[in-house]
C-alpha cells in the first residue's frame, strides 16, 4: 500500500500538468480537463486520508527528488493536509460545474479556456500549500495562487470587475510582500527553510532569548501578510467588490477556497514552524482575537446595510473569517478545532451561497440587488432551496454544518475565564445580526408571487445537481459532525507533535 | 414611536423598503431609461455609495494616514535590520550544514560544475517547477487581460520611432541579433558548466527576439515566431519539465522500487549533470516565450 504515498506529489504535479494540457485545448473543451483533474485528485486525497488513518503514525514525509530534506525538497501529509486538499477539491469541482452556465455567459468565449487553466493552477497551488513542508515552496505557490486568483476575476471582462481585480491584486500583493519579508527575516536569523528545522531553531532562539525582536517582527509580518490575503477584518474591504463582480463560480472559489488556503497555511506555519508556545509568547494572538471579534460584528453590520445580494454574502464572509481568527486568538485546543471546523463549514456553505445566489439572480433577470430578487425562489426552486439551507447553516441552526463550530466556539469560551464573556457576547450579537440579514433575504426571495404562478426560468441540470450535492454535504456534516471533529482533533495533534 | 419602528423594521425584513435610503430609492423607480444603461448607472451608484460608506474619511485624511502607516512600517523594518546578524560573515546562521553540503558535495552529486544550477534544478527542483509555472501563470494572466481578438492592433497611438526605415539600426541589428541568439543559446546549453542557465539564457533569447520585432516590425516578427509556435513551445517545455521531474520524484523514493537510470556523468562534460541541461533548456524556452509574448501583447494588444 506504500504506493498511496505517491498520491500527494501526483496531485500537485498532475494539476500543474493539466493546466498546460487545458492551455493546449481549444475553447470550452478545456473544462473537461478541469473536471477530470479535480475529481481524480479528490479520489486520491481520499485514499491518502484512508492510508494515514490506518497507518500507525498517521503521518509520512515524501522526498521530492533524490536528496533528503534540508538539502532537497520534501512534502508531508498527516491527516489535516489531505483532508483540506479534499475539501478544496470538492468545493472547487462543485462550484465550477454549478457555475458552468454563468461562466459561459459572463466570460468572453476566447477567455473561457484560460479561466479553466487558472482554476487548475489555483488548485495546484492550494494542494501544494496543503502538503508543503518548506516555507520557500509555500511562498512560490502563494505567488501562483495570487496571480491565478486575480485572473479568475479579470476573466469576466467588465469595467467593474477589472477595478475589483486591481484592488484585490493590490491587497494581495501587500500580503505577499509581508509574507516574503517575514520568510526572509526567519531565514536570516535561523538559516533554515524546512519546517522541522525552522521549528527547532526558533524554539532554541526563543529559549535563549536572542534575536527576540526580529523573531516577533517576522511572525507578525507572516501573520499579517496571510491575514490581509485571507480578508481579516480591517483588510476585508477588497471582499465585497471582488466577490460581488466576479462570475459566481469565481466568487465561490475565491471566498470558499482560496482565502481558506491561506488560512490553512497560517495554521500550518503557527503549529509547525513557529510552535504554538512561541507564537503565544509574542502576543500576536491578542491582536488576531480583537480583529476577529471586530470582524464578526462589523462585517455583519455592513452585510445588513448592503443592497446587493452578492455584496451581502461577501460581507458575511468577512464576519465568518472573523470567527476563525477569534478561535485562533483564543488559543485553547477546542477553539483551534472550532476554527478548523469553521473553515470546513464556511468553505462548503459560502460556495453554495454564491452559486445559489447566482441562480437566483438569473431567475430575477440578471439583477443582483435584493429588492429585485423578490419571489425569485419560486422561479428557480432549487436555487431557492440551496440558498435557504445555506442561510440556515450560516445562522447556525442545528442539523446544519454551521451549528457545530458555533457550539465549539461557545464551549471553548468556558476554557478561558478572562475572555469568556466577551466571546459569548460577540457570538450572540453576531448570530443575531446574521439572522437579521439572512432572514430578510430569504423572506424576500420567497415572497409570494403576485398574480398566481409566474414564468419559471430554465434550471440547468449541472446547476441543480451541484446545488443538491452542496445541500446534502451540508446536512451530512451538520448531522454527523463527530467523525470530522475527531479527525480535525487528531490532525491538529499530529500537527503540533509529530515532525 | 415604537410601533412605527417595528413597522418599518418588518417592512425592511420583507424587502419592501430600505432602512437608510427610503426616499431616494422610490424616486429612482419610475425612470425608464434603456435597461443596460440603467444597470450601468446603478453599478456606478453602488460603487460610489460603497466608497462613501466604507471609507468615511476624506481623501486627504486617507493620504495622511497611509503616509503615517508607511512611516511606522519603515521604522519597524529598519529597526529589525539593526538586530539581524551581520551580512556576509562566516558565523551567521545561514552558513550551516546545508550550505556546506551544497558547496562541498554539489559537484559530485549533481554533476553540475555550476553549483547554482545544481541547486535550483536538482536539489530544489520542486521549487523551480513552481517558479516556471509562475511564469506560465503570468503569461496566461496577461493573455486574459490583454488579448482581444476583436480589437484591431493599435496603430501609432503615440509617436513611436519607426526603426524599420533606419539603415543604421537595421544593419547593426542584422549583425547583433544572430550574435545575441547564439549567445543566449550558449548560456542556456552551458548552464550547468558556467554561470547562467535557464532563466538568464532565456531572458537573453527573449531580448533578441524583441529586438528583432522592434527593428523589423511586429508583423515580420510574428511570421518568424507566431502565436501558434509560442504556444507549442511553451506547452512542450512545461510538459517535459513536469514529466521529467515526476520521474525523478518517483524514483527518488526507495519504496517505489524503481531506480533512476539518469546518472550525473563526469562533471565538466557538456553532456553531464543528468536532467539539468534539458531542464535548463525547457526553463529557458519558457522564459523566452514569456518575455516575447509580453512584449507583443503590450505593444499590439493581441497576439496574432
Amino acid at each position: 500500500m506504500d504506493v498511496l504515498m505517491n498520491f500527494p506529489f501526483i496531485t500537485i504535479v498532475l494539476s500543474l500538468f493539466s493546466s498546460v494540457v487545458a492551455f493546449a485545448f481549444k475553447g470550452r473543451r478545456a473544462r473537461f480537463v478541469t473536471y477530470f483533474l479535480l475529481s481524480a485528485c479528490a479520489v486520491m486525497s481520499c485514499f491518502v486520508i484512508i492510508y494515514n488513518l490506518s497507518s500507525e503514525t498517521g503521518y509520512f514525509v515524501y522526498r521530492m527528488g533524490h536528496y533528503d530534506a534540508p538539502i532537497g525538497n520534501e512534502i508531508s501529509a498527516g491527516l489535516l493536509e489531505p483532508f483540506f486538499a479534499l475539501l478544496f477539491e470538492v468545493v472547487m469541482l462543485l462550484s465550477v460545474i454549478g457555475g458552468e452556465k454563468r461562466i459561459f455567459s459572463d466570460i468572453p468565449e476566447e477567455k473561457q479556456k484560460l479561466f479553466y487553466v487558472m482554476v487548475n493552477l489555483c488548485h495546484a497551488a492550494l494542494v501544494a500549500l496543503c502538503y508543503t513542508n518548506d516555507i520557500f515552496t509555500a511562498y512560490v505557490f502563494v505567488e501562483i495562487c495570487t496571480i491565478a486568483s486575480c485572473s479568475l476575476l479579470m476573466a469576466s471582462d467588465k469595467g467593474r470587475s477589472l477595478i475589483a481585480a486591481t484592488r484585490y491584486m493590490i491587497f494581495s500583493l501587500i500580503g505577499s510582500g509581508f509574507l516574503l519579508i517575514g520568510v526572509i527575516l526567519l531565514y536570516s536569523i535561523t538559516g533554515h527553510l524546512l519546517f522541522a528545522d525552522l521549528y527547532e531553531a526558533i524554539t532554541h532562539l526563543h529559549s535563549e532569548g536572542s534575536y527576540d525582536f526580529p523573531l516577533t517582527v517576522a511572525i507578525g509580518l507572516i501573520v499579517s501578510g496571510l491575514g490581509v490575503k485571507s480578508g481579516l477584518f480591517p483588510f476585508h474591504l477588497w471582499m465585497p467588490d471582488t466577490y460581488g463582480t466576479a462570475t459566481p463560480a469565481a466568487s465561490a472559489i475565491l471566498s470558499g477556497v482560496i482565502s481558506k488556503g491561506y488560512i490553512f497555511l497560517l495554521f500550518k506555519i503557527i503549529f509547525r514552524v513557529v510552535g504554538f508556545d512561541v507564537f503565544f509568547g509574542t502576543g500576536v494572538q491578542n491582536i488576531l482575537f480583537i480583529f476577529g471579534i471586530h470582524g464578526m460584528i462589523l462585517g455583519s453590520v455592513s452585510a445588513i446595510r448592503a443592497k446587493n445580494v452578492k455584496f451581502m454574502i461577501a460581507y458575511s464572509s468577512a464576519a465568518q473569517i472573523g470567527y476563525i481568527y477569534m478561535g485562533l486568538g483564543l488559543g485553547t485546543r477546542t477553539a483551534i478545532v472550532a476554527s478548523l471546523f469553521q473553515i470546513v463549514f464556511h468553505s462548503l456553505t459560502k460556495a453554495m451561497l454564491f452559486i445559489s445566489a447566482g441562480g437566483l439572480c438569473d431567475a430575477a433577470g440578471g439583477k443582483q440587488d435584493i429588492a429585485s430578487l423578490r419571489s425569485s425562489a419560486h422561479k428557480n426552486k432549487i436555487a431557492g432551496a440551496a440558498f435557504l439551507v445555506g442561510s440556515l447553516s450560516m445562522v447556525g441552526v442545528p442539523m446544519f454544518a454551521g451549528f457545530i463550530p458555533k457550539l465549539l466556539f461557545a464551549s471553548s469560551a468556558f476554557e478561558s475565564s478572562s475572555r469568556m464573556l466577551l466571546v459569548l457576547v460577540a457570538l450572540a450579537v453576531s448570530t443575531m445580526l446574521n439572522v437579521m440579514y439572512f432572514m430578510r433575504t430569504v423572506l424576500t426571495v420567497y415572497h409570494p408571487c403576485e398574480g398566481g404562478a409566474s414564468a419559471k426560468t430554465r434550471v440547468y441540470a449541472s446547476f441543480a445537481v451541484c446545488a443538491l450535492i452542496f445541500v446534502a454535504i451540508n446536512a451530512a456534516v451538520g448531522i454527523n459532525s463527530q467523525p470530522i471533529s475527531t479527525l480535525l482533533e487528531k490532525g491538529i495533534e499530529l500537527f503540533a507533535n509529530v515532525r | 414611536m415604537k410601533n412605527k419602528f417595528s413597522e418599518k423594521f418588518s417592512s425592511w425584513l420583507l424587502g419592501e423598503v430600505d432602512l437608510t435610503e427610503k426616499i431616494a430609492e422610490e424616486k429612482e423607480q419610475p425612470s425608464a431609461v434603456n435597461p443596460s444603461k440603467k444597470d450601468e448607472e446603478e453599478e456606478t451608484k453602488i460603487i460610489h455609495s460603497l466608497e462613501k460608506k466604507e471609507i468615511k474619511l476624506s481623501f486627504k485624511e486617507y493620504k495622511v494616514l497611509s503616509v503615517i502607516f508607511c512611516v511606522i512600517l519603515i521604522g519597524i523594518l529598519t529597526a529589525t535590520v539593526y538586530f539581524l546578524p551581520t551580512f556576509a560573515k562566516s558565523d551567521v546562521p545561514a552558513v550551516n550544514e546545508v550550505y556546506e553540503h551544497y558547496v562541498s558535495q554539489g559537484r559530485d552529486e549533481t554533476g553540475a560544475v555550476n553549483t547554482v544550477a545544481g541547486m535550483i534544478l536538482d536539489y530544489r527542483a520542486f521549487d523551480t517547477l513552481g517558479e516556471s509555472f509562475v511564469l506560465f501563470t503570468a503569461t496566461c494572466a496577461v493573455l486574459i487581460l490583454m488579448d482581444d481578438k476583436h480589437k484591431t492592433p493599435k496603430k501609432e497611438m503615440h509617436e513611436t520611432v519607426n526603426y524599420s526605415r533606419d539603415p543604421i539600426v537595421k544593419s547593426i541589428a542584422k549583425i547583433l541579433i544572430p550574435l545575441i541568439l547564439v549567445f543566449g543559446a550558449y548560456i542556456l546549453v552551458n548552464g550547468h558548466l558556467s554561470p547562467g542557465g535557464g532563466f538568464s539564457g532565456g531572458a537573453i533569447l527573449g531580448a533578441g527576439f524583441i529586438l528583432y520585432a522592434m527593428v523589423y516590425g511586429e508583423e515580420q516578427a510574428l511570421k518568424v515566431l507566431s502565436e501558434r509556435k509560442i504556444k507549442a513551445v511553451t506547452i512542450c517545455a512545461l510538459s517535459f519539465y513536469c514529466l521529467a521531474k515526476s520521474y525523478s520524484f518517483f524514483t527518488g523514493n526507495e519504496f517505489n522500487g524503481v531506480h533512476s537510470v539518469i546518472s550525473a556523468g563526469t562533471p565538466g562534460d557538456i553532456l553531464s549533470g543528468g536532467l539539468i541541461m534539458p531542464l535548463n533548456i525547457a526553463v529557458g524556452l519558457v522564459v523566452c516565450c514569456t518575455m516575447y509574448s509580453f512584449y507583443m501583447l503590450f505593444k499590439r494588444g493581441r497576439m496574432n
